[in-house]
């Protein structure tokens, strides 16, 4: 099996600036996302994920100049999501020079928009994400729900049949985040990931909770993930993409 | 001495930009039309037919335009032509994808599915769409100058090339079974990844086009 098991590094960006800093080695960088975007791209990372935050519509703009010059000058796969809502907005992410857009909240609202997007675009440009939360009580079977507005508001729909219906409906690939795990630094919710995975045909991107590079490897052989994303533990330069990918090729994981 | 141009076939369908915008990067010396106009195209240099999304809408699309027509008079004109992923599939002459679909038939060969149930060697499944960077093998055509064999380039497709003529084909991959990254035949070469996504490989394959003379 020779396809590369992928890491995607992310960026939240909250009116053209990625929130929070981001600080490589030695280097402190203000928040430019094309600069970080730069850097991350020569630092061998395999795609970036781009996910505006920004709630304004002045920000929105900001947001696909962002998206522009990012792709102007950086030559791997480009994902950007939050406020995808209508096929109007992934056509102007992928004009502006994305090459997926992530939908979430609109699929729950509508998911018939997947459908009409993965038709109208192809299913390879559309990724659906899924935040997800352990809903079982202690000692029953493991379950987990849908969540959206940033894990707030509970949906009462199945995780796993979620995941297999947005396939159905034409989703290319799956980034799946375990909101009990997101911010934690205690490493994917590995069960979830599993079961996701197996359930679905696609590609599945585990996200939510790494704080180590032992949690990148466990995402990938427990959890059956396809692809790895994270941000803290690059963006804060606690490790780098290479360190990244040393540790999972060592561990007989195939990277890039 | 005017510079050369290059038309990359703009036939709306998603993100073209990316494209020129590796080529204009490559080559700033060169003038990069992302192009809808039958002119422009027959007068460029060079061709850079892309594409994404799904073959019926595109073979649709490049039918109503009459680009296929206006395709294979540039590859007949002897002019360097690169079709890139639906690009190169739609230059085929058939497609399982949206029910099976005829092609511009520039290049023998079929477009296949890889199946609900893909595996590898070792029997695990194989997740559809093949979405990521994997091995090429090359046969050395002069679009692969400064790129060693097995570098990765990054794929996203669901259907692959089952070519008809093994001599055209330049570069193989393999995802379940092997298959065509790349074909080949006199100036037009075509392949399955894309290289305007596949970092320093991808730029260096780009380079090299545009430096081709379309001799094989």
């Amino acid at each position: 099996m020779a396809l590369a098991k992928r890491i995607i590094p992310c960026l939240d960006v909250d009116n053209g600036r990625v929130v929070k800093g981001v600080n490589f080695v030695d280097i402190r960088d203000a928040g430019d996302p094309v600069e970080i975007a730069k850097r991350y791209d020569t630092a061998g990372a395999d795609e970036i994920t781009f996910l505006d935050i920004t709630a304004s519509h002045e920000g929105r703009d900001t947001t696909v100049h962002m998206v522009e010059k990012i792709a102007a000058e950086v030559f791997i796969p480009l994902t950007v999501g939050g406020g995808i809502r209508k096929v109007e907005d992934i056509r102007t992410m992928l004009n502006a020079g994305a090459d997926k857009v992530g939908i979430n909240s609109a699929a729950v609202s509508n998911p018939d928009f997947v459908k009409a997007a993965a038709d109208r675009f192809g299913s390879q440009c559309i990724v659906v994400a899924i935040d997800a939360k352990q809903v079982n009580t202690p000692g029953e079977t493991p379950r987990w729900e849908i969540f959206t507005h940033g894990g707030r508001k509970g949906t009462g729909i199945d995780a796993i049949d979620w995941a297999k219906r947005m396939t159905e409906y034409g989703a290319g690939e799956i980034l799946l985040t375990s909101m009990d795990r997101d911010g934690t630094k205690n490493g994917f919710d590995l069960a979830l990931t599993r079961a996701i995975s197996d359930a679905v045909s696609v590609p599945v991107i585990a996200s939510g909770g790494v704080g180590n590079l032992q949690h990148l490897v466990d995402g990938i052989t427990e959890g059956g993930a396809d692809a790895v994303l994270a941000a803290s533990i690059f963006h804060f330069g606690e490790y780098t993409i290479p360190q990244a990918k040393a540790y999972m090729r060592e561990r007989g994981i195939e990277v890039r | 001495m005017t510079s050369q141009t290059l038309a990359v076939i703009d036939y709306g369908m998603g993100n073209l930009h990316s494209v020129a915008s590796a080529l204009s990067h490559v080559a700033p010396e060169i003038e990069v039309q992302v192009t809808s106009e039958p002119e422009v195209i027959a007068r460029a240099d060079r061709v850079v037919f892309p594409g994404v999304g799904a073959i019926g809408e595109c073979m649709k699309a490049v039918r109503k335009l009459g680009f296929d027509h206006l395709l294979r008079q540039q590859v007949a004109a002897g002019k360097p032509v690169l079709g890139v992923c639906v690009g190169m599939q739609a230059l085929l002459q058939r497609s399982e994808e949206s029910a099976g679909v005829d092609c511009i038939g520039q290049l023998p060969g079929q477009v296949r599915f890889f199946g609900r149930s893909l595996t590898d060697t070792a029997g695990r499944a194989l997740k559809v769409p093949h979405m990521g960077w994997n091995k090429v093998r090359h046969n050395g055509h002069p679009l692969w100058a400064g790129i060693e064999q097995d570098t990765r380039f990054y794929f996203v497709h669901s259907y692959y090339v089952d070519a008809a003529e093994p001599e055209q084909v330049a570069a193989t991959c393999d995802y379940g079974h092997t298959f065509a990254a790349a074909l080949q035949r006199n100036n037009l070469f075509a392949v399955q990844f894309h290289p305007e996504k596949s970092h320093t490989a991808g730029l260096q394959l780009l380079r090299n086009f545009v430096a081709w003379n379309g001799q094989a």
